[in-house]
C-alpha cells in the first residue's frame, strides 16, 4: 500500500500534448477514480504511473519514492487491462502464478498466495481452465487475481468492465467495492462511464483534454461543479444548460434572465461580472419544475420516457441545443405535444461564465 | 400431425444435402481431373517402371521383372537399390540436410522475426530486403554461391584469408569434410526469410497486452519469450516446418548446383536423377523415386502425427 503524487505532469507524445501539468495527490488506500470521455488522457495517465509510458516532464512519486526512471517491476503495482491480457496457452493458476514464479518465490509461498486470490476471487472451481473456456466476468476476475497475487502496492484499472454485458457490468461494480473495502490497498480506477466512477471512487478525478478538471468526492462532484464540464459529464441524465444573462447584483446574490424563463433572483456570487454578461444556467432535470402554460415562454414535450419508477419528459430547447429533461417520478401527467413554462428551482442551480467556471454559491462560501 | 411435420422437414433436408453434395462434386471435379492429370498419372507410372527394366534409350520394349529393381539376389550377392550403399549414403544425406538445415531455419527465422517484430525506423525497408534470398530462384543463388565459394577465384576464400581464420583456400563444394555444410549453409541463407515471414506473421496477431502484462509484472523478457511468445507461435513453426521439411526432403536444385553427383552430398532425388537419367535406367530410377515417395509420405505421417498429439497436449483444455 502507498500514496502516490502527481506533480506538474506532463506526456507529449511526438507532437500531441496528451497530459497537461496535472497535480494530484493520492492517499494511501484510497480508491481513485480518473473519469472522462475518450481520448482526455485518462488512459495515459494510468499507463504514466504504471511505467508503461515515460513522464515527459514532471516528478511521479510513489510512497516516498520518486519513480519517473524506475520501470514498472520496480514501483510494485499491478494492473488489470480491459481486454484482460490473459495469457491465453496456461491455466487460470498459471496465469496467476506466472508472475510469482519469476519473482523467484518458494513454491509452497507461490502455491499459498494463488489459492488465496483465489479464494477471495471465487475462483477456486476455475484453476485448471483455459482463458477460452471462461465467461467475460470470469476472465475479469482470473486478471484482477493475477494482479492481485503480486500483493501490489497499488493496483490499476483500466476501463476494467467495458467489455462486459450490462448486469454483469453493475454486478463486477460491486465486486471491485467490496475487493477495495477488504483488501484496504490503494486502487486508481480509469472509466468513462461516470457512473461507475460515482459509485466506486472516493475520490473522482475529471479529466478533460489532458487537463484535471476538477477532483473531488462524488458527492462534492454532484453538488458543487466547479466548471460547466464537470457539471455535464456527472449526473445522469445529463444537466439542462439555458441561456441567461447577468441582470444586476442584489445583496447577498444575483439577479439573471434566464430565455425563455424569465428573471431569477439566485444565491450565487457573480462578482466582478458586469451586467449583460452573457451567463449559462445550469438544472439538473430533478430540479427543473414544469407548468401547463402557453404562449412565448412556453417549451413544447417532444417526447415522454417512462421508466417504471420515474418518467423523463423532453423538452424542445428553443436555443437548437440538445434537449431539455425533466425528471420526476412516475406516474406523469405530462404527454407529448403539451406546452410548458419551466421554473428551475432556485436552491439548486448553477451558474457557469463564458470560461465555463462556477459561480461560487453564497451558502457554499458560507459554508466553507 | 407433428410427424408429418417432422416428416416433411426431413425429406426437404434430405433433398437440400443431395444438392449440396452434388454443387460440392461439381466444384471439386476440376481440380481432382488436373491432379489425375499431372499428379497421379506420373506417379502411377513410376511405379509401374520401377517393376520394369525400361531403358532410356528404349521405352518401347519393356519387360516386367517384378521387385528385382528394389532387391535381388543372384550368385550369392544382394543387387538393386535397397543393397546399394550409394542409396542409403544419399537417404542418409538428405535427412542429415533436412533435418539440420530446418533446425537453422526455424531458428533463424524466429530470431529475424523478433528483430523484423520490433519497431524502427526502415523496418518495411529490412523486412523487403530480407526477403530477397527468397525470391531468387534457387538455381541462380545456387550458383550465385557456388561462385563466391569458388576454391580459387572465390569472394569467402578470399574475404576468409584477409582476415587470416584459414591460411590456404577451401575447396568448399570439392571438399567432403566441407561440401554437406556449404550445402546447408546455402539452403539456410535462402530458406531463412521463408520462416522468418510466418513467424513474424504469428507474432502480429499475438496479444499486445500480454506483453504489458507481463512487463507490469517484471518477467524478464528472455522469460516472456519462452514462456509467451514461442508456445503462442508453435502452431506456426509446425506449419512452416512441414513445408520446409516437404521441400528439404527432395531438395535437389542446390545441391546439383554446387556439388554436382559427389557422393558426400548426393541426395535421394539426384539418386534418381542420376539412374534414370545418366545411367539410362529408367526402370531402376524409377524403383529409387519410388522410394523417395515413400519415405517423404512416412515422415509425413510421422510428423503430422506427433504434431497434432504435441499440439493438444499444448492446446485448449
Amino acid at each position: 500500500m502507498a500514496s502516490v503524487k502527481l506533480d506538474r505532469v506532463n506526456k507529449v507524445f511526438d507532437s500531441t500534448h496528451i497530459i497537461k501539468d496535472v497535480d494530484l495527490d493520492i492517499g494511501d488506500g484510497e480508491f481513485v477514480v480518473f473519469v472522462g470521455p475518450s481520448g482526455c488522457g485518462k488512459s495515459t495517465l494510468l499507463r504514466l504511473i504504471a511505467g508503461l509510458e515515460s513522464i515527459s516532464d514532471g516528478e511521479l512519486s510513489i510512497g516516498e519514492t520518486v519513480v519517473n526512471e524506475l520501470p514498472p517491476r520496480e514501483r510494485g503495482v499491478g494492473m488489470v487491462f480491459q481486454s484482460y491480457a490473459l495469457y491465453p496457452h496456461m491455466t487460470v493458476y498459471e496465469n496467476m502464478a506466472f508472475g510469482l514464479k519469476l519473482a523467484k518465490k518458494a513454491r509452497e509461498t507461490i502455491h499459498e498466495r494463488v489459492m488465496a486470490t483465489a479464494r477471495i476471487l471465487q475462483l477456486e472451481e476455475l484453476l485448471d481452465r483455459k482463458p477460452k473456456a471462461l465467461s467475460g466476468g470470469q476472465r475479469q476476475r482470473v486478471a484482477m487475481g493475477r494482479a492481485m497475487a503480486r500483493e501490489p502496492r497499488i493496483l490499476l484499472f483500466d476501463e476494467p468492465l467495458s467489455n462486459l454485458d450490462a448486469s454483469l457490468r453493475v454486478q463486477m461494480r460491486n465486486e471491485i467495492a467490496r475487493l477495495h473495502n477488504r483488501l484496504g490497498s490503494t486502487m486508481i480506477y480509469v472509466t468513462h462511464d461516470q457512473v461507475e466512477a460515482m459509485t466506486l471512487a472516493d475520490k473522482i478525478v475529471v479529466l478533460n483534454g489532458g487537463r484535471v478538471e476538477q477532483v473531488g468526492s462524488p458527492h462534492e462532484l454532484y453538488q458543487r461543479p466547479a466548471t460547466k464540464f464537470v457539471a455535464g459529464f456527472i449526473g445522469s441524465p445529463t444537466m439542462n444548460f439555458l441561456l441567461a444573462s447577468l441582470a444586476g447584483h442584489p445583496e447577498a446574490g444575483c439577479r439573471v434572465s434566464v430565455e425563455g424563463v424569465g428573471d431569477l433572483a439566485l444565491p450565487q456570487q457573480a462578482g466582478e461580472h458586469a451586467a449583460g454578461t452573457a451567463l449559462s444556467l445550469g438544472v439538473r432535470p430533478e430540479h427543473l419544475r414544469l407548468a401547463e402554460a402557453s404562449g412565448d415562454n412556453a417549451f413544447e414535450i417532444v417526447n415522454v420516457e417512462y421508466l417504471g419508477n420515474e418518467v423523463y419528459v423532453y423538452l424542445d430547447a428553443r436555443d437548437g441545443g440538445p434537449l431539455l429533461i425533466h425528471r420526476s417520478e412516475a406516474p406523469s401527467r405530462w404527454q407529448e405535444g403539451q406546452r410548458v413554462a419551466l421554473s428551475p428551482d432556485p436552491q439548486h442551480v448553477h451558474l457557469f461564465d463564458g470560461e465555463g467556471r462556477a459561480l461560487p454559491a453564497a451558502t457554499a462560501r458560507a459554508a466553507a | 400431425m407433428t410427424s408429418t411435420v417432422n416428416h416433411g422437414a426431413q425429406y426437404r433436408s434430405t433433398k437440400v444435402r443431395r444438392q449440396r453434395v452434388k454443387a460440392a462434386w461439381l466444384f471439386l471435379a476440376p481440380m481432382l481431373v488436373v491432379l489425375t492429370l499431372v499428379a497421379g498419372w506420373p506417379l502411377v507410372r513410376t511405379f509401374y517402371f520401377s517393376f520394369t527394366d525400361a531403358s532410356l534409350s528404349d521405352l518401347s520394349n519393356i519387360f516386367f521383372i517384378g521387385l528385382e529393381n528394389y532387391l535381388v539376389r543372384d550368385d550369392g550377392q544382394w543387387y538393386g537399390v535397397l543393397a546399394d550403399p550409394v542409396w542409403w549414403r544419399s537417404v542418409w544425406n538428405t535427412f542429415f540436410f533436412a533435418i539440420v538445415s530446418v533446425s537453422l531455419e526455424v531458428v533463424f527465422g524466429v530470431i529475424v522475426a523478433l528483430i523484423l517484430n520490433a519497431e524502427f525506423k526502415g523496418r518495411t525497408l529490412v523486412r523487403a530486403a530480407v526477403l530477397i534470398p527468397w525470391a531468387i530462384p534457387t538455381i541462380v543463388s545456387a550458383q550465385m554461391w557456388a561462385w563466391m565459394l569458388n576454391d580459387q577465384f572465390g569472394i569467402i576464400n578470399e574475404l576468409l584469408m584477409t582476415l587470416g581464420i584459414i591460411a590456404d583456400p577451401i575447396a568448399w563444394t570439392a571438399d567432403a569434410s566441407y561440401s554437406m555444410w556449404a550445402v546447408i549453409m546455402v539452403d539456410v541463407w535462402k530458406t531463412t526469410p521463408f520462416v522468418a515471414l510466418l513467424a513474424l506473421a504469428a507474432m502480429q496477431m499475438l496479444p499486445k497486452d500480454c506483453y504489458e502484462a507481463a512487463e507490469v509484472d517484471g518477467i524478464h523478457p528472455v522469460r516472456v519469450f519462452f514462456r509467451v511468445t514461442l508456445p503462442l507461435i508453435t502452431p506456426a513453426l509446425m506449419v512452416a516446418v512441414i513445408f520446409r521439411l516437404l521441400d528439404a526432403l527432395r531438395v535437389f536444385d542446390v545441391i546439383y548446383v554446387l556439388t554436382s553427383n559427389s557422393t558426400s552430398t548426393m541426395s535421394m532425388s539426384i539418386y534418381a536423377r542420376q539412374q534414370l537419367v545418366e545411367f539410362q535406367d529408367v526402370g531402376y530410377g524409377s524403383a529409387a523415386s519410388t522410394l523417395l515417395f515413400l519415405i517423404i509420405a512416412l515422415a509425413t505421417i510421422a510428423y503430422l502425427y506427433l504434431g497434432r498429439k504435441q499440439l493438444n497436449l499444448g492446446g485448449d483444455a
